[in-house]
């Protein structure tokens, strides 16, 4: 039976994590492989690594910090964080990234979504999907890091997304990240009800219960940052609950 | 022996679209001296082979028939060089799959690959429960970490083998003398995977 992941989330700026409240008011959490090297010990099942780097020369360093991050770790490694065409995964996974996520350019340009999974496979493919509630009872896509709000319906996106090859869903609720106030649980069973494909819960975590409550709503994994970095919790602690809960967890 | 002592040998095929990053890095941590080849000659003699593979079933064929690299695969999995092949590289072992119609595989296994059974969600991204039958040498009981749509659903004749469960069981991987199919990513799959690597590069070559 497959079990429900649990994802720890390093959003890395010029080769150091740092984590936001809303994706701004970026503070530091410490060193990459450091961090993914702890995760996995603790049972991490899979780690993101988000570049939000601000400059050109900040993300010519990224890769750098994949490497590393890749030679420390035996799990499975997600990256993404301005992803602009095919070129950009081929170098995020000749640097040892297994999936790619991909999020701003594919809501500019629809076909990069095609154009990476014909090339890497649906499975390497990841719909990266930021989702602010519209205060209709939808959700609109977030992008360029939640500075601009589209027109896009969120669960539309999701979809077509789909279609075009995504492979996975990672969904973050603009509106719960790093506020600790839970996951959008509405978000999560609407597009979870949407789509065929895995769906990764993100945005709001303050601890195991939220989790909890995002597995129920529909997500088959869940990711959270500032819980872990803060020492708040470990992954270990958080499987272990959730376990206790009855869901199917890698010991 | 590796003339600079560093430690056992392996070639990788270079398919072109697989995780061959981390691959290489597993193969690393578990003491091989891994290098990267798309030399068919090379491929047809190593001491042992690994086919990684992510993408589809189509495009891994047209990769390894480029180059004649399916035929030298095939030509060494006859005389029973060890072997090992992961996700599509596990598939491609087979002769057929749905995913692409008409496209032969390397065909050094009987039967065909199907699309995952059941109304689950697909693809199959995640750890998985891996139940092993009794004559594995490889392959233990643990969780492994999958990442695909499409799987061989019955063991083929002829092989040990384990299994796993997403709507249905499935074939986790295969065993059969020196050849190994992993549906599973070992690469990814932690100190079970790393184990499984480690176990792998032990097997000492037969004489041929």
């Amino acid at each position: 039976m497959l079990t429900r992941r649990i994802i720890p989330c390093l959003d890395c700026r010029d080769g150091r994590v740092v984590k936001g409240v809303k994706f701004q008011s970026l503070r530091d959490s410490g060193d990459p492989v450091d961090l993914a090297r702890a995760y996995e010990e603790q049972g991490a099942d899979e780690i993101v690594l988000l570049d939000i780097s601000a400059t050109p020369d900040e993300r010519s360093h990224h890769l750098d910090t994949v490497r590393s991050v890749r030679a420390a770790l035996s799990i499975p490694l997600t990256c993404g964080g301005g992803v602009r065409g095919v070129a950009d995964v081929a170098a995020l996974l000749e640097a040892g990234a297994d999936m790619v996520a991909v999020n701003t350019a594919a809501v500019a340009r629809p076909e990069l979504i095609g154009e990476i999974a014909s090339r890497f496979g649906s499975q390497c493919t990841v719909l990266s999907l930021d989702a602010a509630a519209d205060g209709r009872g939808g959700w609109r896509v977030v992008v360029r890091s939640g500075a601009e709000r589209s027109e896009r319906d969120a669960l539309a996106w999701a979809v077509e997304a789909q279609s075009r090859g995504a492979g996975e869903v990672l969904l973050t609720s603009w509106d719960r990240d790093g506020t600790r106030s839970g996951y959008d649980l509405d978000l999560i069973g609407a597009v979870a009800a949407a789509v065929h494909v895995p769906l990764i819960a993100s945005g709001g975590a303050a601890g195991a219960g939220h989790l909890a409550d995002a597995l129920r709503a529909g997500a088959d994994a869940v990711l959270a940052a500032s819980i872990f970095h803060d020492g708040d919790t470990t992954v270990g602690a958080v499987k272990a609950a959730l376990t206790r809960d009855g869901f199917a967890i890698r010991p | 022996m590796n003339p600079a002592g560093g430690g056992v040998e392996v070639v990788v095929i270079a398919t072109g679209v697989a995780n061959l990053a981390s691959v290489l890095a597993a193969l690393r941590r578990a003491g091989a001296d891994a290098r990267v080849s798309r030399d068919a000659e090379r491929v047809h003699r190593a001491e042992r082979l690994v086919l990684p593979g992510v993408g589809a079933f189509g495009d891994a064929m047209r990769s390894l028939n480029d180059g004649g690299l399916a035929e030298a695969l095939r030509r060494r999995i006859v005389l029973d060089r060890p072997t090992l092949a992961i996700c599509v590289g596990h598939q491609v072992l087979f002769e057929l799959s749905d995913e692409s119609p008409g496209v032969a595989g390397v065909g050094v296994i009987a039967g065909r690959i199907g699309r995952l059974p059941g109304a689950v969600r697909v693809p199959q991204i995640g750890w998985n429960r891996v139940a092993t039958s009794g004559s594995c040498r490889l392959l233990r009981p643990g969780f492994a970490f999958f990442s695909n749509s499409y799987c061989a659903t019955s063991p083929p004749d002829g092989c040990d083998y384990a299994t796993a469960d997403h709507g249905g069981p499935f074939v986790a991987g295969i065993e059969r003398g020196a050849l190994t199919g992993l549906q599973c990513h070992p690469e990814l799959s932690g100190a079970w995977g790393h184990d499984v690597l480690c176990r792998w590069l032990a097997q000492t070559r037969r004489p041929c």
